[in-house]
């Protein structure tokens, strides 16, 4: 979408999350060492599985994973309006509480559970301004909120009604119209559509869209449906169980898959355009994480599986393909080993022919 | 307004099997204890005092049930409740109109401390889980499951008997007159202590627990996190947020438990001898007072049921999904 | 005790989800449902079948359970006297090695009536609670299954009898009988005691029934009766047992509290009668703490153990209320303070390996 994707200091690093579930002495391992970095002005889409750990990352990155989350590991650098680079994880409750919501906001996927029903949303947007502006007066609260309410299509006089007076599609524009209060420069979508008809979901998107390029904010958008993230995304994450196997540039990774993963995956998705294929889901189930896991997490179900995979596992590199730039990272011995990459895993891109005749 | 409308019908229902079961009760009891009392009592009372004591126990055998049942109900419209036995000639209203403030009070004053104190300590517990006082709250069922009249009666063996510190024996100072003044409310105050206690320490638990759960659940709803992911202070998400949502539950618990509350009342307003519906009631079951008794369920009943209106109330202005457009 | 069950009642969404097959690990193409919850129940549905026995807080009330239950059934050959047999010498006396719980103004031995009593005070306490918990799921299961009138009517009937008072009705219907047995006592308390579960059912029962599993049954053309039966009701065992444990301390609490007031019938031994005759003796007054303090605590006990179980099974119903390992003295020694929007970490080498 935008072309212009500053590379010098990301907004966000993740150096080596890791997130347990559980107190006990045997948590569930869900975050498994995740190195990310989101650029600034960029939207970075997250996919993968149900439970591969993709919205864990994103409430885990912010400090909101509520019990038994527990962050074991890493660190998550901010690089806020001034440059100040600092430790989301090191944080102490006060500089939290001062950087959240004016540095990153969320946008759930439940509309209806992300308001409080038993305020007016009016409310709900004025409390998030005057918290971190305190010398904000009422009135202007007020009326910011409501320019706040105009900026996502909804009339200012909304403000004084109640989440259940508004329909699933209104709530979420208030969710999103109530997470640019502060102009953050991180937002944080976890399925922000999911819950929405197609028409509304296109709706939003195209919101989402213009609001970005207008107010320049970076975008970390979670979802299950990659077709979705093609057209909204920059770069694009693949997660499963814990780690991220694949990342790249949104048409690269659609078009081109480097990981047995994310190529399966995407097979079970319809294309967006041009010929009927025809879908194939993933054969098995991922692994339990609550187990200690050798290898390769994705060896079980691997189509491509190796000796190797079974014994250690793979981390995020370049991809192997000749031609792929830094910007290609995989987490596949096929990728590592400086075997050759098998054909199906190493597909052009960019091609110069059209598209779909590429596609296998 | 659909809503409003059934509560309403509700409340007319629940008046009327209230005064339906109250009708019903003695005409199915064996008559004869009641004739019998009734008979010793002939000549003493006026004939239209003995007339209406004859409707309440379906003595007047002539009538039909349903003419019985009408003028029952006339009868209750007149503000009749019949004369008691015990107390002969007082009307029941006479004796249920001075000893009712005396419940209202006590029940009301400690339910509402209960209440309060025990929401706010499951606030706390549900909100810092983890904590050594988690520890605790099984030990709290222990009290939620003690009689009241026996923490009543321990009580009485320590803090009256054992250490005198607190009066136990009746609502007041013997001797003293009613009055607006400062000897009165003190005595007044010092004999609703231990009573108030009592009340205080045994439902304490339900609220405490009640509230801690509901706080659990509502801690991991996505409003929660959203305050907090919105910088709140951790008193604006704590109280605002979830304690605001958790309470409603605790709420319409509170107007269903009222019944529980009033009946273990009841019996600890014997032990303590306080002039209460509740020692009305045991001492109308010992004098076979079968008027007073009826009257006593009456008022206890619409007590509760007014509790429960006033706690609709309530939670309609804390909830707004409730006051629909 | 009363709220708990509310609480119960309206969180009980997670049943359910608990006790039907896991849905998770179907493929990319499932309409994710990926908060953070929902991941962390995906991962663990094996671990939930055993959590109610393995609650360190249920095995404590049903071990507390079955040794009342023991003393209940031998109790009457175990006692050291007969409850009824009189030593005017040991009249009043304080706990010794003959008399361990002292004796009576007659010289009862107190210890004895404790034991005797246990049964009188389990059998109308548990016999009391089957008939009101019979009643409760007839009626609240009826009402949210059928819905339509019925189920107004119901639900209606339930409300008015949660209003009502019940002990006021007791004690007025048990003392306008002439002679109340056992059986009247167990019957009035079943009847004014069901409606607290009934309603818990009857919401349960609403949003089972509109549940898929329930939808596919009755598609398959299969009968109401084998649909509530085989699809419903294992899914409100949970429910179930709940409302039963809580009906039954309320009917210990309604029975000891209408011996003591000498409403029922004073024949029969229990703990509440042992209070009537103390209470009635002038016992706290002349400080003698073993006539009374040892049946309260025992009713106290007895209620508590009934709800330490309860608490495995709220645990169990809403999995959110379990604390996965939430001793506080472990927690503070790893350095973790659990807290809603503030994930904490450590980052320790053990744990941070794998």
């Amino acid at each position: 979408m935008s072309t212009s994707v500053s590379q010098s200091q990301p907004v966000l690093q993740i150096r080596g999350l890791r997130v347990d579930y559980g107190y006990t002495s045997d948590p569930t391992h869900v975050l498994r060492g995740i190195d990310l970095d989101l650029g600034r002005g960029e939207v970075l889409g997250l996919a993968g599985e149900s439970g591969c750990g993709k919205s864990t990352l994103a409430y885990a990155a912010l400090r909101l994973l509520p019990p038994p989350g527990l962050v074991t590991g890493g660190q998550v650098w901010l690089t806020d309006r001034e440059g100040q680079r600092r430790d989301v994880l090191t944080m102490t409750d006060r500089q939290l509480r001062a950087s959240r919501w004016v540095d990153t906001a969320v946008v759930f996927q439940g509309a209806m559970n992300s308001l409080n029903p038993v305020y007016p949303i009016g409310v709900q947007i004025t409390d998030a301004i005057s918290a971190h502006r305190p010398r904000t007066t009422a009135k202007q609260c007020r009326t910011r909120a409501g320019e706040l309410l105009e900026m996502v299509g909804i009339a200012p006089d909304r403000l004084s009604s109640y989440p259940h007076q508004l329909s699933g599609g209104m709530r979420q524009r208030v969710m999103i119209a109530m997470a640019l209060a502060l102009e953050p420069q991180v937002l944080i979508m976890d399925e922000p559509t999911t819950a929405l008809d197609v028409v509304m979901q296109r709706q939003i998107v195209e919101q989402i869209a213009e609001l970005r390029s207008r107010l320049d904010f970076s975008v970390i958008f979670i979802t299950h449906d990659v077709s979705l993230l093609i057209e909204i995304a920059d770069r694009i994450a693949i997660m499963y169980a814990g780690e991220i196997v694949e990342e790249g540039p949104a048409q690269a990774l659609y078009h081109a898959a480097r990981h047995p993963y994310t190529r399966a995956l995407l097979a079970s998705f319809p294309p967006l355009h041009g010929v009927k294929k025809e879908l194939t889901g993933i054969p098995g189930a991922p692994p339990d994480l609550a187990r200690t896991i050798t290898g390769c997490p994705y060896a079980p179900r691997c189509a491509f599986v190796t000796d190797r995979c079974a014994l250690t596992d793979p981390v995020l590199t370049r991809s192997g393909v000749p031609g792929d730039d830094d910007s290609r990272r995989v987490a596949c011995h096929l990728h590592d080993s400086g075997l050759s990459v098998p054909p199906a895993l190493a597909t052009a891109w960019p091609v110069k022919e059209p598209v779909e005749s590429n596609q296998p | 307004m659909k809503a409003l409308v059934r509560k309403i019908i509700f409340y007319l229902v629940t008046i009327w099997a209230a005064v339906t079961v109250n009708f019903f009760i003695p005409r199915l009891m064996p008559g004869d204890p009641v004739q019998s009392l009734l008979a010793r009592y002939q000549g003493q009372i006026s004939a239209s005092a003995m007339d209406s004591l004859y409707v309440m126990f379906g003595l007047d055998s002539n009538a039909s049930l349903l003419t019985q049942y009408g003028r029952y109900w006339v009868q209750l419209f007149h503000g009749d409740l019949g004369i008691s036995f015990k107390d002969f000639p007082t009307p029941v209203a006479t004796i249920i109109g001075q000893s009712l403030p005396w419940t209202i009070g006590l029940v009301g004053v400690a339910t509402i401390i209960a209440f309060v104190l025990g929401t706010l300590l499951g606030v706390i517990l549900g909100w810092r889980r983890g904590s050594w006082a988690e520890a605790l709250i099984p030990a709290t069922t222990f009290f939620s499951a003690v009689p009241y009249f026996w923490l009543a009666l321990v009580f009485i063996a320590v803090f009256g008997v054992a250490y005198p510190i607190f009066p136990f024996y009746g609502s007041y100072t013997a001797g003293l007159i009613p009055g607006w003044n400062w000897d009165f409310i003190a005595s007044v105050v010092s004999h609703a202590f231990l009573p108030a206690a009592t009340i205080v320490i045994s439902s304490i638990a339900g609220w405490i627990l009640g509230m801690r759960n509901m706080m659990i659940t509502v801690s991991s709803e996505d409003y929660v996190t959203v305050a907090q992911a919105k910088g709140l202070s951790e008193s604006r998400v704590m109280f605002g947020y979830a304690a605001r949502n958790a309470i409603l539950p605790q709420v319409s618990g509170f107007a269903l438990s009222l019944g529980f509350v009033v009946s273990g009342t009841l019996v600890m307003e014997q032990v303590f001898t306080y002039q209460g519906i509740g020692f009305q009631l045991l001492k109308a079951v010992g004098a076979k007072d079968y008027p007073l008794m009826q009257g006593i369920f009456l008022i206890i009943t619409l007590s509760v049921l007014v509790a429960n209106i006033l706690a609709d109330i309530v939670y309609a202005l804390l909830d707004p999904r409730t006051r629909k457009d | 005790m009363s709220d708990t069950v509310e609480t119960s009642g309206s969180v009980l969404e997670p049943t359910a989800r608990a006790t039907t097959p896991p849905i998770g690990a179907q493929g990319a193409t499932t309409t994710g449902s990926s908060s953070p919850r929902s991941t962390s129940e995906d991962v663990m549905p094996k671990r939930v079948r055993l959590v109610f026995l393995r609650n360190a807080k249920s095995l404590v009330g049903i071990a507390i359970l079955l040794f009342f239950t023991l003393v209940a059934i031998i109790g009457p050959w175990v006692a050291p006297y007969s409850p009824d047999d009189i030593d005017p010498a040991a009249s009043m006396s304080a706990p010794s090695p003959t008399h361990w719980l002292g004796a009576t103004q007659l010289g009862q031995d107190i210890f004895s009536q404790l034991v005797v009593g246990t049964r009188g005070v389990m059998v109308v306490g548990f016999t009391a609670g089957i008939i009101a918990t019979c009643l409760a799921v007839i009626i609240g299961v009826s009402a949210g299954y059928f819905g339509g009138w019925g189920d107004e009517i119901l639900s209606m009937l339930s409300n008015i009898f949660l209003v009502i008072p019940a002990l006021p009705l007791i004690i007025i219907v048990t003392s306008m009988m002439e002679h109340p047995t056992s059986w009247t006592v167990i019957l009035v308390i079943a009847l004014t005691g069901w409606a607290w579960g009934a309603r818990v059912l009857r919401s349960q029962t609403l949003s089972l029934a509109h549940r898929d599993f329930v939808e596919a049954a009755r598609a398959n053309g299969e009968r109401s009766w084998r649909i509530i039966f085989f699809e419903i009701m294992p899914n409100l065992t949970a429910i179930i047992a709940s409302t039963f444990i809580n009906t039954v301390v309320a009917a210990v609490l309604s029975e000891v509290m209408l011996a003591f007031i000498g409403v029922a019938s004073l024949s029969d031994w229990n703990w509440g009668t042992i209070l009537y005759w103390a209470q009635s003796s002038g016992a706290f007054q002349q400080g003698a703490w073993w006539w009374f303090v040892p049946a309260g605590l025992c009713v106290a006990l007895l209620g508590m153990s009934l709800a330490l179980v309860n608490f495995g099974i709220d645990e169990f119903v809403n999995p959110r209320l379990r604390n996965t390992g939430m001793n506080a003295g472990r927690l503070r020694k790893l350095g973790i303070r659990p807290r809603v929007g503030f994930t904490p970490v450590v980052v320790t080498k053990g744990r941070a390996s794998k």
